[in-house]
C-alpha cells in the first residue's frame, strides 16, 4: 500500500550552492599556500612546467579523533591470519622513498599535497594582482618567433590544425558530385559520413611577433650587515618579482647587482650566495645601474623595473648622493622600489626609509619587510602602487 | 529500465503481505524513484530533503561524486530515512530484481525504526518538517545584514567540530548536580544515626558530581557573550545529531536486521528462477567479508541469521527472541550479548596493532584467550564508541577558562586536530581560554588554548 513517486526528469541539483562555497575555500587554501612555496623555489631558470608541491592546508573537519598512528582494532580476514603476522610494514618507508608523493608526516592527513605547475601556482598567486600602472613602450618592440602565419592548406597534419571549414566543403562538394540532396538526407535514414580525403589540415609558417621588452634590475646590498636571513627575504622578494613579470612579458632580461661600498654587476649565484664584508654605499649601486642602463637598456624600448633590497645601514656621507641618483634612476624607470630588510624590531636606527621620504616621484616605492609573511605583501604593495609614497609595516 | 511504477506497486503488495505474516511492525512507507545525481545529493545531505547550507556537504557531495566516478566506490544502494511515513528512495537505473530486493530491505529499516528503543526520542512524525525548518531559520540568519554568510559558516564550522560531544545515550536519564548530591548522600546514609547528621558537612568535600558530555549544552547554557542567533545554532545542531546519534549506535544491527529481512521475504516471494539467480548475486555482493576492513551488513546479517535459527534450508521456524532483541539492543549490547567465539571464527574477526605504520596481527578468534580481546576491540570501535569521550569539568571563576576532560581508555588524541577543534570551542567560548586534560605518551598532559596560542603542558599535579 506504499506511495510511489514517480521520477521527476526536472533537473534539481541542490548541492550546488554547497559546493561553490567548498571550491572557494579550496582555492583560498591553495592561495595561502602558494606565497610560501614560491618563496622558497631556487629563484631563475626553473622552467614554467616544474611541478611544485603545495601544501594544502585540507579542508579538514576537525573534531576530537583518536591518533592513526598507534592503537589497535579489528578487521575481517580470511581466517588465516596468524598472530604476530605483520600485514603492512610502511614504517621504514620515510627514509627509503624520501619526498616521492609523501604527505606531511606529522598531524596524520592533516597537510595533503597537491602537485601543480609553477605557471599555475603563478596564475593563481598573482589572479587578484593587477598589473602595475606603467604604460607599455609604444615606440619599439621586440621580435619573438611565432608559428601562426596562414600560407596554404595541405592534406596532411596533426588534428589541432584541422580546417573545419575547408573539409566541409570538400564533403559538400562530394556530395554535390554524387547528386544527393541534403534536405532530402536529413529526412531518410543514411548517413553521409566524412571520408578521409575530405580532410583538410592548414599550413602555417614561421612568423614575427613583436613584444614588449622588460628588464629587472635586483639591487641588493652584500655588506657585512647583510646577514642570511635578511639575503632569504630579498631572495624571496626577487624570485616572486621575476616570476609574475615573466608572465607578462614574453622577454624578462635580469640584472643583478650587489654592493657594498662599491658595486658590480654579479651572477644569480653569486649575487645570492657570496657573502661580502664592509661599509655601505647605497649610491654606488644606483650609478651603477644608470651606467648599465645607458648602455644596453634604452628606456625608451625596455620597460625597466629595478627594486633595491637593504638593511638601510648607510654611510652618512653618502645619503645625499644616494637620493640623487634614487630620483635619476627613477626618471629612466617604470618603477623604482626600495625595501628596507629589518627582521630584529627594536633595530629602529639608521635607517634610510626617512630619507627616501624626500623624493616625491610617483613610480618610487618604499617598503618594509619584517618575516618571510611580510615578503608577499610587500611585492602586492609594490605593483599595486599607490600615487603617493607608501610605507609597508 | 524493466519495470513500470505498477510493476513496483504489485511486488510491493506482496512483499509487505509477507512481512505482516511475519510479523514485521512499520510505519507507512513512501518510495521516491530518482537517479543518480539526486542519490549522491541526498546521500551528501544525510538523505534528508531538506537541510540548512554547509559547505561539509558539498564537500561530501564532490567526493561520493569522484569515487563514484573513478568507480573507487558503487552508490549505496539504498537509502532510508527514520520518518513516519517512512521515506526511501530507488535508483532508477536498478533493474526490477534489484528494486525488489531493496524495498523488501527497506521494511527491515522501517521495522527497526518504528520498534528499536533507542529511536524512541527521535520524534520520526515530525522529522523531515524540522530539518525543513531549521534550514529555514539558518537561511533567515544568513539573510540578516548584520549577520551574513559568513557569520553563519564561522558559527557551523564551529559546532560541527564538536557536533558529537552530546548525551550519546539518551536513554539514560542525567541528573542535575542537586539530585546527584541527594542521591549520594542518600546512599551513604542507609543506616542513619544521629552522628552521622553532624558529618555530613566533612564529607562534602568527597562527594564529585559525575561530569556532563553534553558539551554543546553546556556552551548554550554557560557561554555569557553568544548571543540568541547563535545558540540557536548551536541548539539545531544538537538536535540533529542527536537525531543521528541512534543510528549510528546501531548500524550493524540495523543493517543485519534489514538483509536478514530482505532474504527471508525473497526467499518467500518465489521470484521466477532468472530473478531468483539475479537475487542471490546482488545479496552475496552485499553480505560478503571486506577483507582489511568491516561490513557491518555481512557481521549484522550473520548474527541476526544465527539468532534467528537460520539453516541451510529456507524453511525453518524463526525464533521470536529476534523481534526483542531488535527493540532493546543496541550494536555495543548485541555484540557483546550475541558476538560467540565460533561465530568470529566464521566471520573471520580478527584483531590488529598499529605502530608507525607497521601494523601486525595481535589476537585471533580462535584463540581460546585472545577472542574476548578481539570483540571487545571491536566493541570500544563500534557506533560512537569510535569518537573520544570528552566532558566538561566546570569554569575556572577567575579567567573564565572552560575546563574539559578527555575520558583517556588507552586510545590517545590527535594533538593536530585537538589543536584545530579547541580553536572552534575558543570561537563558541568567545576567546576566553579553553583547557583540556588527556593523555599523552603516557603522561597526563593539559592542552591550552587561548587567542591563537595552543600549548600542551606536562599536568604538573
Amino acid at each position: 500500500m506504499a506511495i510511489f513517486k514517480e521520477f521527476s526528469k526536472q533537473k534539481r541539483d541542490r548541492s550546488v550552492a554547497d559546493r561553490q562555497r567548498h571550491k572557494e575555500l579550496v582555492k583560498d587554501k591553495i592561495k595561502k599556500g602558494i606565497s610560501d612555496v614560491i618563496a622558497n623555489e631556487s629563484i631563475i631558470g626553473q622552467s614554467k612546467d616544474k611541478k611544485i608541491k603545495v601544501p594544502i592546508r585540507g579542508l579538514k573537519e576537525y573534531r576530537f579523533v583518536y591518533g592513526s598512528n598507534k592503537g589497535k582494532g579489528v578487521a575481517q580476514g580470511t581466517g588465516k591470519e596468524q598472530k604476530g603476522q605483520v600485514i603492512q610494514d610502511q614504517s621504514g618507508q620515510p627514509q627509503k622513498g624520501k619526498g616521492k608523493g609523501e604527505a606531511g608526516e606529522d598531524a596524520g592527513e592533516d597537510i595533503y599535497e597537491t602537485e601543480i605547475s609553477l605557471e599555475e601556482a603563478v596564475e593563481l598567486m598573482f589572479e587578484d594582482l593587477e598589473l602595475p600602472d606603467m604604460d607599455q613602450k609604444k615606440y619599439f618592440q621586440s621580435e619573438t618567433e611565432v608559428l601562426r602565419k596562414l600560407v596554404g592548406y595541405q592534406k596532411k597534419g596533426i588534428r589541432a590544425r584541422l580546417s573545419k571549414r575547408k573539409t566541409m566543403m570538400n564533403r559538400i562538394k562530394r556530395m554535390k558530385a554524387k547528386g544527393i540532396d541534403s534536405t532530402e538526407l536529413k529526412q531518410s535514414e543514411e548517413t553521409f559520413p566524412f571520408h578521409n580525403d575530405d580532410l583538410v589540415y592548414r599550413r602555417l609558417q614561421v612568423d614575427i611577433e613583436e613584444h614588449s621588452n622588460a628588464v629587472i634590475l635586483c639591487l641588493m646590498d652584500t655588506s657585512g650587515s647583510m646577514d642570511q636571513t635578511k639575503k632569504y627575504l630579498a631572495r624571496s622578494f626577487y624570485f616572486m618579482l621575476y616570476t609574475f613579470l615573466q608572465s607578462r612579458y614574453e622577454n624578462t632580461e635580469i640584472v643583478f647587482i650587489a654592493h657594498h661600498t662599491e658595486a658590480k654587476e654579479v651572477t644569480e649565484d653569486e649575487f645570492f650566495h657570496k657573502g661580502e664584508s664592509g661599509g655601505t654605499k647605497i649610491s654606488s649601486a644606483y650609478i651603477k645601474a644608470l651606467d648599465i642602463i645607458e648602455d644596453r637598456y634604452n628606456p625608451a624600448l625596455w620597460n625597466i623595473y629595478a627594486f633595491h633590497c637593504s638593511d638601510g645601514d648607510n654611510f652618512a656621507s653618502d645619503n645625499k648622493l644616494a637620493i640623487e641618483s634614487a630620483e635619476k634612476l627613477t626618471q629612466v624607470c617604470n618603477l623604482f622600489g626600495y625595501g628596507e630588510i629589518k627582521p630584529d624590531m627594536g633595530y629602529s636606527w639608521s635607517t634610510m626609509l626617512d630619507e627616501f621620504k624626500k623624493i616625491e616621484e610617483e613610480n618610487f616605492v618604499c617598503l618594509r619587510m619584517r618575516s618571510k609573511e611580510s615578503v608577499w605583501p610587500a611585492l602586492k604593495k609594490f605593483l599595486n602602487k599607490d600615487r603617493s609614497n607608501t610605507m609597508m609595516d | 529500465m524493466d519495470w513500470s511504477l505498477d510493476d513496483l506497486a504489485r511486488w510491493n503488495d506482496k512483499i509487505e503481505e509477507i512481512a505482516q505474516e511475519c510479523g514485521l511492525d512499520y510505519y507507512p512507507q513512501e518510495f521516491e524513484v530518482c537517479d543518480y545525481h539526486d542519490m549522491i545529493g541526498y546521500q551528501s545531505y544525510v538523505g534528508m530533503p531538506s537541510r540548512y547550507p554547509h559547505w561539509s556537504f558539498g564537500k561530501s557531495f564532490e567526493k561520493q561524486n569522484t569515487l563514484y566516478k573513478m568507480g573507487a566506490q558503487g552508490l549505496a544502494y539504498e537509502m532510508v530515512i527514520n520518518s513516519d511515513p517512512c521515506l526511501a528512495y530507488l535508483m532508477i537505473d536498478n533493474p526490477l530484481s534489484m528494486q525488489i530486493l531493496v524495498m523488501a530491505h527497506v521494511y527491515g529499516h522501517n521495522d527497526f525504526f518504528k520498534n528499536n528503543i533507542n529511536f524512541s526520542h527521535t520524534r520520526p512524525e515530525f522529522v523531515l518538517e524540522n530539518f525543513k525548518l531549521h534550514a529555514d531559520r539558518i537561511r533567515s540568519y544568513i539573510e540578516t545584514p548584520s549577520i551574513g554568510y559568513k557569520g553563519v559558516e564561522r558559527i557551523l564550522d564551529a559546532a560541527h567540530a564538536i557536533s558529537f560531544h552530546v548525551d550519546r545515550n539518551q536513554r539514560i536519564v542525567r541528573l542535575s548536580e542537586q539530585e546527584q548530591r541527594s542521591h549520594y548522600y542518600g546512599a551513604l546514609n542507609k543506616d542513619k544515626t544521629y552522628w552521622d547528621e553532624l558529618k555530613i558537612k566533612e564529607e562534602d568535600e568527597e562527594f564529585i558530581p559525575s561530569l556532563s558530555e553534553d558539551l554543546i549544552l553546556f556552551l548554550i547554557e554557560n557561554s555569557r557573550f553568544l548571543e540568541d542567533w547563535e545558540k540557536d545554532i548551536l541548539n539545531i545542531v544538537r538536535e540533529e545529531t542527536l537525531y543521528f546519534l541512534p543510528q549510528m549506535e546501531t548500524k550493524i544491527m540495523n543493517e543485519g536486521w534489514a538483509s536478514f529481512w530482505h532474504y527471508t521475504i525473497l526467499h518467500k516471494l518465489k521470484l521466477p528462477p532468472a530473478m531468483h539467480v539475479d537475487f542471490i548475486r546482488s545479496h552475496n555482493q552485499v553480505i560478503r567479508p571486506h577483507v582489511g576492513g568491516l561490513n557491518p551488513y555481512h557481521i549484522g546479517f550473520n548474527i541476526m541469521a544465527h539468532l534467528a535459527g537460520k539453516k541451510d534450508m529456507f524453511e525453518y521456524e524463526i525464533n521470536p527472541q529476534i523481534f526483542d532483541v531488535r527493540e532493546v539492543d543496541r550494536d555495543v549490547s548485541f555484540l557483546r550479548r550475541f558476538l560467540t567465539r565460533e561465530l568470529m571464527e566464521e566471520l573471520g574477526l580478527f584483531e590488529y596493532q598499529r605502530n608507525n605504520g607497521r601494523i601486525s596481527v595481535s589476537n585471533i578468534s580462535d584463540d581460546m584467550k585472545g577472542w574476548k580481546e578481539v570483540r571487545d576491540t571491536l566493541i570500544a570501535q563500534t557506533g560512537t564508541g569510535s569518537i573520544p569521550i570528552i566532558k566538561v569539568k566546570g569554569i575556572a571563576p577567575l579567567n573564565n577558562t572552560l575546563q574539559l576532560v578527555h575520558e583517556f581508555d588507552g586510545r590517545e588524541l590527535e594533538l593536530g586536530y585537538v589543536h584545530k577543534t579547541m580553536q572552534h570551542i575558543g570561537t563558541l567560548w568567545s576567546d576566553f581560554p579553553v583547557k583540556l586534560e588527556t593523555n599523552v605518551e603516557g603522561n597526563k598532559v593539559i592542552c591550552t588554548y587561548q587567542k591563537g596560542e595552543f600549548t600542551v603542558e606536562t599536568d604538573s599535579e
